[in-house]
């Protein structure tokens, strides 16, 4: 009995304001790597884009609709190679297939998510995203306020650094301040780093490394991803039996 | 670029299209299921390939080409960083040592 009441107390609900407020805090600090990055990158994306004669606004709107970064500079290469249409869509549709995968794994930790917000969530998986969530997901610190923050912050940088190059196109060519090009690889090594957690994680990232590198070399660099992270986990999962048996 | 206003948005909304279902998909309909055990454990390696296959080829690939020359910054690069990865596990900690290197090796070779 007295635990029900000590429930409904208003200190309660004040923690509960509270670990909302430190989740929201904790996004932001994990969206730190992804502003650093998403600017310069969605900046160049809209000087390129610009340059290449697609207007400002759609620009803007390509960025807020699709989100997905190598298949938005892979179509501003097709609309500048005067490809149909639906060329430029089923491409788009081979590059960012991969998201499946990602959405396949992280749908068992969302079982709790009301089907509305998982609308809005699925829409802003992305890669970046994704590789953050699932670490959290690991350390237990995954909480609703928190990934929404992360995800949001992601879309608003992402459309807010098109923005920017769309109206600053005409002010530079070359992008590369500092090292801030670099920082969304590191945050990929440490994710990464983080993602094994045995020998045969190891096993399993070597395994789609070398894929991934091989497939790109060989001309799939649409689909060397997808195939790649396909090909590593089955055979992390069928050597995993092997060394049972 | 010779398209109408009218065929951009709608290669845009396109795009959109079939970006937003294989992200959805899964999770709007397999979030309640029980997976067998050899899905999960599929599924946990997932993040680790997905994570490796999309860093091996920003790394090893330069101008679309193999390179293990140094002109590759970013396969270099990545040493320091893994190690600080490995031997930290700090996500900060990685990004800027990343970021530092890459700087402090571009202001090299502009001296």
């Amino acid at each position: 009995m007295p635990s029900e009441v000590i429930e409904n107390t208003p200190q309660t609900s004040c923690y509960a304001k509270n670990r909302t407020r430190s989740e929201i805090m904790d996004g932001f600090k994990q969206a730190i790597p992804i502003i650093v990055g998403f600017i310069p990158v969605g900046f160049t994306f809209g000087v390129l884009a610009t340059k290449n004669g697609l207007p400002g606004h759609l620009t803007v709107l390509m960025s807020f609709l699709v989100l997905a970064g190598s298949s938005q500079f892979i179509a501003i290469s097709l609309f500048a190679a005067s490809m149909s249409p639906i060329t430029i869509i089923v491409t788009t549709f081979i590059v960012n297939l991969r998201h499946f995968l990602m959405s396949a794994a992280i749908a068992p930790h969302l079982s709790k998510m009301p089907m509305l917000r998982k609308l809005m969530f699925s829409f802003q998986l992305i890669d970046e995203t994704f590789a953050i969530h699932m670490a959290n997901i690991d350390r237990n610190n995954f909480g609703e306020a928190q990934a929404i923050t992360l995800n949001c912050i992601a879309h608003f940088c992402w459309t807010a650094g098109t923005a920017i190059g769309v109206c600053g196109s005409h002010l530079i060519a070359d992008i590369k301040p500092l090292g801030f090009d670099y920082a969304l690889p590191a945050m990929f090594v440490v994710l990464l780093i983080w993602q094994i957690k045995s020998n045969m994680h190891a096993m399993v990232a070597a395994i789609s490394a070398c894929t991934a590198v091989g497939l790109y070399l060989a001309g799939a660099q649409q689909l060397c991803v997808i195939l790649a992270s396909i090909f590593g986990a089955t055979a992390g999962v069928v050597l995993c039996t092997i060394r049972k048996k | 670029m010779h398209y109408s206003q009218e065929i951009i948005i709608l290669t845009i909304i396109g795009m959109m299209a079939v970006t937003y279902i294989p992200r959805l998909l899964p999770i709007a309909l397999l979030s309640k299921k029980q997976f067998p055990e050899v899905i999960t454990q599929w599924l946990a390696y997932v993040p680790a390939a997905i994570l490796s296959a999309l860093l091996a080829p920003s790394l090893f690939i330069k101008d679309g080409e193999f390179s293990l020359s140094f002109d590759n910054m970013y396969l270099w690069a990545a040493i320091p960083v893994f190690f600080v990865a490995i031997k930290t596990k700090s996500f900060f900690g990685t990004i800027l040592t990343g970021m530092i290197v890459i700087a402090a090796w571009r202001y090299l070779l502009a001296m």
